[in-house]
């Protein structure tokens, strides 16, 4: 396998331009000769099938849903980035550009991370354009807020639901090209294979959720635009849906998988309050600007929170980080509150969560300010926990939340496999080794609306139109494959319900892979992960017939693929021996416990290869190299 | 505490359904509506019993996935909250809860509590857009927007499309889901273009696929979880009537 990240020459600023005006063009008339498959409909995946069926391509979209309108984009809250210095407050492009190098831990390649803070700017206009209701001044023109790691304010929100508004943007623009039949719409739609013919990607089997019918759709190139792989800890802030599959699979035919050990865990999440927990919600990182985070100060005090005399609390951020305090990083965040829970300081029935009090703050500003700020976020809280966060503390604990790992892409996000191409989170690209707030959003429609359509007409224009049938023999040899699999999957009748295993692969990774990892921990996971596989695969139980909807089913074979995909996170884990933003080795750190890098040794993009199940995947390494931004250890004290 | 469930099984849209009865036991009050049904699913896949297909994703109220007519109220009784934000504390040790589809001639059906909602597809495929290519727009801040009709927009475009509306409606009328969507882009400068065109075909997909009409019950506002108001319908009203009176 070889790498070519095929970065365009020329000083950063300009290569996005060059490559726009070298990259060869298929004109008008003949774009109808070709078609694309699109798998995803989140905002990578709507936003590219809408833009790319207006060019006048035939696209053919898939989604698990029972809408496009239902992907996990849709429960974003916080906001979206965009270098638009409306506040004047000296913001640029290079400035995003820099603070999302720098946020990434320097772990991120410069061209892709600089396209994306240029087209950054088009987004807000095309969603606008869309009909897309941002909070606004009194003027009338857009407003901003400020998110984690940046010093201007440069995100864009509509109220608490801005993931749902954009979301609803991308979903009207590919309605209208489904309603004017340029895109076909598919639905309960699984893919579960991607089909490759001469060694390129030319089409996908998929099941049908309702029918249980597995049959193949071909085209000239293939999209995947499938999500994040954060459910592979079985409890996050994804939906219960997210999983690995397309991606997993598509590795498993040959595209490499890079950074998988990058994996966001965020701090402020309302924490577990029972075995049958079945997800974790996010509570937003700005609760941060005014809530004050603390634990007690001796771990045998038992009072309750507001019989806690200041002098008895360790307000622990505000310690160590005198300077962002509450608002330190997200990966610090994290670490920090497993420090003290570790220590046993942590509180509520499980003894593992930390407080967020408002206290302070409303004495300060008033209840009323307080909740015209959170109050959404206040009775959420309320909803699901009973507590009255106006008058007890909140208690959050961290949670799996964002992977920045994903499928390995070039500069044009095509994979390893020639005509498979790979957006949104679901690719390894701009994030580094960890994500700044409200980026993902901004990283997903610029894949979708401003790259992908002139990249995949480079491809096509290279490859032309092939016109396949789906009854090859490429397609059958891989339906059978998948077939078989069912088949297996509903014969073995066991005791264990498919969650149970779920929930125990989750318990591994969270302990060994988790918020922090160390070389003995990765062994005993990698020894673990294959031991609780096999278990699966004799002891499940799976009831129902193919040939129905049948839930329990599709759970299955998608807990069957993280159970094979947990070994990748863990070897990459084991591979990386040096602590970089949300990856930290606890062999690697400084004196006073903060992330050490090695970048002698690490600057480079970790993409493994395939070599059979329960077979060590092998390690290819792209280079990482930092012309415009200088290394720099990140410091928030 | 201890519950009798008695849930709607439908092995398929063929198949005519029936409620059965299930018991359901040590239920923590700090459980979610779902996490209540994914125990007793466990327990039943234990007996070999087919589990209770129901649709859910997010768990956070915001996708619309989830659905359920609990007690006779589509996503249960508590205010503003959807199925999957409904906690057991809302219910008493030795309760019967009644488990129903969201039930329409728009929305067959699929499988137990499962309905297809795609009829909402439709309709946004209709008209729910501005028709506008990606790529060449003017600057986001080329055309300022009232703060008031901007929040207004806001509250239109909170519907989830869940589909609580429609099943709460003795017409099943889609009123509130189509009003919802025209309003938003009948307070937006963007819509303005296509304003006509918009409402007469959303009215008209709305009207094929079966939808009933509105007799100002207002139930749909009662339940809709995310609190739209019955105004998107008077909104969509005066929309749909002043494209009557012009031509196309
Ligand atoms: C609670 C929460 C809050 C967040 N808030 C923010 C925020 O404020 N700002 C920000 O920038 N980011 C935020 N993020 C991150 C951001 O929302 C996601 O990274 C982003 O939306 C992912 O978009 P996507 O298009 O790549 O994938 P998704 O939206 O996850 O879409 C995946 C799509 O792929 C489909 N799919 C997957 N597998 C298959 C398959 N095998 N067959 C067929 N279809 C398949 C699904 O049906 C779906 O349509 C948040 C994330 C969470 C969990
Ligand atoms: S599961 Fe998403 S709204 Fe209930």
């Amino acid at each position: 396998m070889k790498l070519d990240a095929k970065i365009p020459s020329g000083p950063i600023a300009e290569k996005w331009s060059k490559h726009k005006f070298e990259m060869k063009l298929v004109n008008p008339a003949n774009k109808r000769k070709y078609s694309v498959i699109v798998v995803g409909t989140g905002l990578a995946g709507a936003s590219a099938a809408a833009s790319m069926a207006e060019l006048g391509y035939n696209v053919k979209a898939f989604c698990f849903q029972d809408s496009p309108r239902r992907a996990h984009s849709i429960a974003a809250q916080g906001g979206i980035n965009a270098a638009k210095n409306y506040q004047n407050d000296g913001d640029s492009v290079f400035r995003l550009f820099y603070d999302t190098v720098k946020g990434g831990d320097f772990r991120s390649r410069e061209a892709n991370v600089h396209r994306l803070a240029e087209v950054s700017t088009a987004i807000i206009d095309q969603c606008v354009a869309q009909g897309v209701p941002f909070a606004r001044e009194y003027g009338g023109l857009l407003a901003n807020r400020s998110f984690g790691g940046a010093q201007v304010s440069r995100t864009f929100y509509a109220r608490g639901q801005t993931g749902q508004q954009l979301l609803l943007g991308a979903y009207s623009a590919l309605s209208r090209q489904i309603g004017l039949g340029k895109v076909q719409m598919y639905p309960r739609t699984e893919m579960l294979d991607v089909v490759l013919v001469d060694g390129h990607a030319k089409g996908i089997v998929v099941r049908n959720l309702v029918t249980g019918e597995v049959k193949s759709y071909a085209a000239d190139a293939v999209v995947l635009a499938t999500g994040g792989y954060g459910n592979v800890f079985y409890l996050s802030t994804n939906a219960m849906a997210c999983n690995v599959t397309a991606a997993y699979r598509a590795y498993k035919r040959g595209a490499a998988f890079a950074n998988p050990c990058y994996t966001q865990i965020h701090p402020t999440c309302i924490p577990v309050s029972g075995e049958y927990q079945s997800k974790l919600t996010l509570m937003s990182e700005s609760l941060r600007n005014d809530g004050r985070i603390w634990v007690p100060k001796s771990a045998d005090d038992k009072r309750a929170p507001n019989d806690i005399p200041e002098a008895d609390r360790d307000y622990y951020l505000e310690r160590k980080y005198p300077s962002f305090g509450n608002l330190a990083p997200r990966d610090i965040s994290s670490r920090a509150a497993k420090e003290v829970c570790d220590e046993g300081r942590g509180v509520g029935d499980t003894g593992l969560g930390v407080y967020l009090d408002f206290a302070d703050a409303i004495n300060r500003l008033g209840e009323d300010t307080i909740r015209e700020r959170y109050g959404n976020l206040f009775d959420m809280y309320e909803r699901i926990t009973a507590d009255n966060p106006y008058k007890v503390p909140m208690r959050i604990f961290p949670a799996s939340h964002y992977t920045m790992g994903g499928l390995w892409v070039d500069y044009n996000l095509e994979s390893t496999i020639p005509g498979l191409f790979v957006l949104g989170e679901a690719n390894f690209s701009d994030h580094g080794a960890n994500r700044l707030g409200a980026s993902a959003l901004m990283q997903g429609l610029a894949d979708g609306y401003f790259v992908i359509p002139y990249t995949i007409a480079n491809y096509f224009a290279a490859a032309g139109a092939k016109n396949l049938s789906p009854d090859g023999k490429d397609f059958k040899r891989t339906e059978d494959e998948v077939n078989e699999r069912t088949r297996k999957l509903l014969s073995i009748n066991g005791k264990r319900s498919v969650d149970s295993f779920h929930r125990e692969l989750g318990k591994i990774m969270w302990d060994y892979c988790g918020m922090a990892r160390n070389r003995k921990g990765l062994e005993t996971a990698l020894q673990k992960i294959p031991e609780l596989r096999e278990q699966f695969w004799q002891d499940v139980r799976v009831l129902g017939t193919n040939e129905e909807l049948n839930m329990s089913l599709e759970n299955a074979g998608r807990v069957a693929d993280f159970l094979e995909f947990a070994e990748v996170m863990c070897e990459d884990a084991l591979d990386r021996e040096e602590s970089c933003g949300a990856h930290f080795r606890e062999e690697y750190q400084t004196e006073d416990g903060e992330a050490l890098r090695n970048d002698k040794k690490y600057t480079y993009v970790a993409a493994w290869e395939y070599k059979g199940v329960g077979t060590k995947p092998e390690l290819h390494k792209e280079p990482l190299e930092f012309e415009n931004v200088k290394l720099a250890t990140r410091s928030y004290k | 505490m201890n519950l009798t469930l008695h849930v709607w099984r439908q092995k398929n849209a063929h198949d005519k359904g029936r409620m059965e009865v299930y018991q359901a036991r040590d239920i923590s009050e700090h459980m979610s509506f779902l996490e209540m049904l994914d125990v007793v699913n466990e327990q039943l896949v234990e007996q070999g019993i087919d589990p209770i297909h129901f649709d859910h994703d997010c768990r956070e109220g915001i996708c619309g996935t989830c659905s359920l007519v609990i007690n006779g109220a589509p996503h249960g009784h508590q205010k503003a909250t959807t199925t999957c934000q409904l906690h057991m504390r809302h219910f008493s040790d030795g309760d019967h809860i009644y488990i129903e589809p969201f039930r329409a001639k728009a929305f067959p059906v699929i499988k137990d509590l499962v309905v297809d909602r795609s009829a909402f597809d439709r309709i946004m495929q209709a008209g729910g857009f501005v028709s506008v290519n990606t790529g060449g727009i003017p600057d986001a801040n080329a055309i300022p927007i009232p703060k008031y009709f901007a929040e207004k927009a806001m509250d239109a475009a909170a519907c989830i499309g869940c589909g609580a509306c429609v099943a709460a409606c003795k017409n099943a009328s889609a009123m509130l889901f189509v009003g919802a969507k025209v309003s938003q882009f009948a307070h937006l400068p963007q819509g303005q273009v296509e304003r006509e065109r918009r409402v007469r075909a959303m009215v008209a997909q709305m009207d094929a696929e079966g939808f009933g009409n509105c007799t100002n019950q207002y139930e749909c506002e009662a339940v809709c979880p995310k609190e739209i108001s019955v105004e998107v319908i008077a909104k969509m009203n005066r929309e749909y009537l002043r494209a009557a009176t012009k031509k196309s």
